[in-house]
């Protein structure tokens, strides 16, 4: 069966086209079907695409399980995996099963809220197994839509604001790099990713608007897709939208957001930045890595003194994704597999941080941390599973938080000792965050009277917390299960990419050196 | 000689033919109260005359002396237009009976119209091109002030003849000093004269033919009687004056500029690359504080003929491709929008106000998800229809080394994502209040659905379109 991915992607589309059509009513027995069916949708997905790891063979670094049709345009219709996309996929299925289940108390409008994630989930998993570039284009923004109405509709107080904002930050990233995909259609005379990937695009120098640009075609079209993916992932100091969608989002929205969508970014970033534009991307090194040791020093500090547990969350998924960039961008074995690790983890934790906020905004309907203190008197499985997490996100060994953390300081030490340790700071001021916020909303005497009467998990809630707990669990002490699959496909490319770059700009001191 | 001319025109004289006839039928019968039949059976003879035309023969041929050319250019710009007039007089059927405009010259003054569309893009001369679009503005000048007891409607027809007057004038005048510099008002001459030379008045009179052209797509900043006229006119004619006439008027210009100016592309190509940039701004930027949806797709279709200019001011065969397939594209999710627009009311009035369409999607959830695509489309978010047309515009600037124009665009579409994201959201996440009704009749909602569905399905090969624009662009730039 070649068409593998094809299934496990349009299978909650097919489900979103069922429930549009064949669902009618909003009583509470329509409503109740609309979840089953999305539950069952999004399980089977994760039930195929488990096939798709099992026949995964990681020692073959080309992409496999690859479709091919013609489409219009010269396009085509092409996907596959490769050992940096399969694992994406992977979380992206395993993700959405639990997003709905932890959606079960909604009432307003369940069948659209349903359509909405399905048809998300079909266009999140498209983006990781597009090989053409205006499929890609296609899955990427058109995952927009649904989350624009996720926010606007179900959200918060000031869901217009931040729905808007959303929509139009990260649209106005990603038609630059429609416009780089043109030229780069023009250039190569293909979209086909794969052969893309191996393309030299020209890196001598051109003359723009009376500039002289380094790196010429190469450093305009990395600049373009870099405003998409820094928007999207997002970098210091684009990150703006990102609180606020986070904040008004729904619970479930935020998870995807903060498990998957940002994911987009660092994926893009390996998939295009690094393999297609090396000569650019060597060169703009320094500016990233100095954004993301920013972006982890400053929204750490932004994030201790949140009075929303939300907002908190969402700045240290932003310092977070810091350590990704950093890691990507250090191009060596342990920075970028330590980024693909960083981003499966944070998948898990952060993904569950939202929900254990959710928990407790179920029941008092606030999310001000003020009004919590002392869950554990009346929580104490709750305070166990928040703790688990708060640890998992400061960084604690044994939780997978730690081991992406250590792998991408790692490489970035050796690529810039500076920013590694500018960077490192960051993991005291994670722990400050994470620490003070779990101290004051869980221990402490039960003092509020409104708190009096609130209520430990449910067993749905258990049951939604538990493979994420195994996950952290399994990805902190036996890190091999990622390394194993990614390994040989990140190799090749870093292979490719300190052949592509020119060896004195590669390592100026030691060429230096070696010629005297 | 004739029997062959003949056969050439035989579409465009056999609806010119029934026209008449149909007028005699309708003023010695029953006057108004056989439009609705009339209506019908204009839009039939329409779509089966564009079954003709897009099953026809292909090859090229050329009648009385080079005056009228019928090439696959012109076939497709027939079919569509053709089929958007079909389309539109099928959906304005309900709102024109029930408002009381019911009169039997709608369908054949709109049926004059076409006709004149139809002669305008096989034209091979500037006295045909001239001809024909007479004949459409006059119709149209008419048809503007259909509802003729309302204020509005009058000024909106006084409006546009005015100014539809002056832009007759510069073409004119253009048309004059090409034909003085030239020697000649047939395409093939003036091609021939510009390959040795091009004196200044040529280019002047040109360019004052691109001025006048520019009025007829209200490309900004010729676009000023557009929002007015819009406004003012009853809103099938709005539909129509949003659709056909203005896949005339880009076909038109297209086979002025490759036709007869073919040999010196960089002379026009900066003059329609200006023309598309500021249309783009324009539309993308007045459209923010418009809250009459008439208005609000008035300043669209400016922005969008921006996006398809750019397609022309490429001067390639594969610009003239993408031009043709945006235009499809655009007359489609047109008259998908409009057929919505015709059936809001409230208390039994028309309403175009979009703070109406408060929580539009609780009391109308299928009809307000098929508005939510067409608007995702219009703003060219994928993986909507509408996405395609830019990119194929957006390709053939970029190979056409205009990368500047192609980053202009896709941020003026950014800015203009802001007013169609507004009217999803006062769709779907506006206050609880009382709001505007759809009341529509069945073409109106087949009509929606369907170009609704298109949307979405016709990603999946433009239902074949593409090698019939391949073909068209390959007949007028070769």
């Amino acid at each position: 069966m070649n068409n593998l991915l094809s299934i496990v992607t349009f299978i909650p589309a097919v489900a979103a086209v069922i429930l549009a059509l064949f669902l009618r009513g909003n009583d509470p027995a329509a409503q109740r079907n609309a979840k089953w069916l999305a539950l069952f949708a999004t399980s089977l997905s994760f039930l195929v695409s488990l096939l798709v790891l099992k026949g995964f063979d990681p020692a073959n670094v080309g992409f496999q399980f690859v479709e091919d049709r013609p489409w219009v345009l010269g396009l085509h219709y092409k996907m596959g995996v490769d050992g940096i996309s399969i694992l994406f996929v992977m979380l992206t299925t395993f993700l959405m099963p639990i997003t709905i289940a932890s959606c079960w108390n909604v009432t307003d409008r369940v069948k659209d809220y349903m359509i909405a994630f399905l048809l998300l989930e079909t266009l999140m998993l498209g983006v990781f197994t597009a090989l053409d570039l205006v499929l890609f284009y296609l899955f990427f923004e058109a995952g927009l839509i649904p989350m624009f109405l996720i926010i606007g509709i179900w959200g918060g107080v000031n869901r217009i604001y931040a729905s808007f904002k959303f929509f139009l930050y990260t649209f106005l990233g990603s038609v630059l790099m429609l416009v780089a995909m043109v030229a780069m259609y023009k250039a190569a005379g293909t979209t086909d990713i794969p052969t893309l990937m191996t393309f030299k695009f020209s890196h001598d120098p051109i003359v723009v608007l009376g500039m002289n640009v380094t790196g010429g075609l190469q450093t305009l079209l990395f600049l373009a897709f870099f405003a998409s993916f820094a928007v999207k992932m997002p970098m210091w100091p684009v990150h703006t939208w990102l609180p606020d969608a986070h904040v008004q989002a729904p619970t479930a929205g935020s998870v995807v957001l903060a498990a998957i969508l940002l994911k987009m970014g660092g994926y893009g970033f390996l998939r295009f930045s690094m393999p297609m534009f090396p000569v650019a991307a060597h060169l703009w090194t320094p500016l990233v890595f100095w954004m993301s040791a920013i972006a982890i020093v400053y929204t750490s500090l932004v994030a201790l003194v949140q009075q929303d547990m939300k907002k908190l969350v969402a700045y240290s998924s932003v310092a977070h994704m810091g350590y990704v960039t950093m890691g990507i961008f250090a191009m060596n074995p342990q920075g970028v597999d330590g980024a693909i690790f960083q981003m499966l983890s944070h998948g898990f934790v952060s993904g569950a941080m939202f929900l254990c906020v959710g928990v407790i905004y179920d029941r008092m309907h606030t999310r001000e941390i003020d009004a919590y203190g002392g869950l554990i008197n009346r929580m104490p499985a709750y305070a166990l599973v928040f703790m688990f997490f708060t640890m998992a996100n400061v960084g604690l060994p044994g939780t997978s938080g730690f081991v992406g953390e250590f792998l991408t300081l790692m490489g970035t030490f050796q690529a810039d000792t500076w920013v590694a340790a500018v960077a490192t700071s960051g993991v005291i001021l994670s722990a400050a965050y994470g620490l003070w916020l779990y101290r004051r909303v869980v221990f402490g005497a039960l003092v509020k009277e409104s708190l009096k009467t609130i209520t430990d998990m449910t067993r749905r809630e258990r049951a939604i917390f538990a493979p994420l707990i195994v996950m952290s669990l399994l990805l902190g002490v036996y890190p091999k299960v990622v390394t194993d699959i990614i390994d040989p496909s990140v190799g090749a490319l870093i292979t490719q990419f300190r052949a592509d770059v020119p060896v004195e700009a590669q390592a100026p001191s030691t060429t230096a050196q070696a010629s005297n | 000689m004739l029997t062959q001319d003949l056969h050439t025109v035989l579409p465009e004289l056999v609806l010119a033919i029934y026209t008449m006839a149909a007028l005699m039928f309708a003023v010695y019968t029953g006057k108004d109260s056989v439009t609705s039949a009339l209506t019908w059976a204009t839009a039939g003879l329409m779509a089966a005359l564009a079954l003709w035309i897009g099953a026809g023969e292909a090859g090229s041929h050329t009648a009385f002396g080079g005056l009228f050319v019928d090439d696959a250019f012109a076939r497709f710009a027939k079919v569509t237009i053709l089929l958007s007039a079909a389309a539109v007089l099928v959906i304005s059927q309900d709102f024109m009976a029930r408002r009381g405009l019911a009169r039997f010259e709608y369908p054949i003054l709109l049926a004059l119209a076409t006709i004149g569309m139809m002669a305008m893009v096989s034209a091979g001369d500037l006295m045909s091109l001239y001809m024909g679009l007479e004949l459409q503005s006059l119709a149209l000048y008419v048809v503007a002030s259909i509802q003729r007891d309302s204020a509005k409607s009058t000024e909106a027809g006084l409006k546009y003849f005015v100014l539809g007057a002056l832009s007759s004038g510069l073409l004119l005048y253009g048309a004059s000093l090409v034909y003085g510099y030239a020697g000649t008002t047939g395409f093939a001459g003036i091609l021939t004269t510009v390959q040795h030379g091009v004196p200044v008045g040529l280019l002047i009179g040109l360019v004052f033919m691109l001025s006048g052209l520019a009025f007829k797509i209200s490309a900004a900043p010729f676009h000023m009687w557009t929002p007015d006229v819009y406004e003012g006119a009853p809103t099938p004619v709005t539909a129509f004056f949003a659709t056909a006439p203005k896949v005339a008027a880009m076909a038109l210009i297209a086979r002025l500029v490759e036709g007869a100016f073919g040999g010196i592309t960089p002379q026009w190509s900066q003059v329609l690359a200006a023309l598309s940039v500021v249309s783009m701004f324009v539309g993308a930027i007045a459209a923010i504080g418009q809250r009459d949806i008439k208005r609000l797709m008035a300043y669209s279709s400016i922005a969008h003929m921006g996006f398809a200019l750019m397609g022309l001011a490429a001067g390639t065969a594969f610009g003239v491709q993408a031009m043709l397939i945006y235009m499809a594209i655009y007359v489609t999710m047109n008259v998908g929008t409009f057929a919505f627009v015709m059936s809001l009311e409230m208390g039994g009035k028309p309403v175009t106000d979009i703070g109406l369409l408060n929580q539009f999607s609780k009391r109308e959830p299928l009809k307000a998800l098929a508005v939510l695509v067409l608007m995702f489309s219009l703003a060219g978010v994928p993986p909507m229809l509408g996405f395609f047309g830019k990119f194929y515009v957006l390709k053939a600037a970029v190979d056409a080394g205009m990368s500047w124009l192609a980053v202009a665009g896709v941020v003026a579409s950014v800015i203009g994502a802001f007013y169609y994201l507004r009217i999803v959201f006062y769709m779907y996440f506006g206050a609880d209040q009382e709001g505007a009704e759809s009341r529509m009749a069945p073409a109106q909602w087949v009509a929606l659905m369907g170009v609704a569905v298109i949307m979405l399905a016709a990603i999946v090969n433009f239902f074949g379109i593409e090698p019939a624009a391949v073909a068209a662009a390959a007949s007028l730039v070769g």
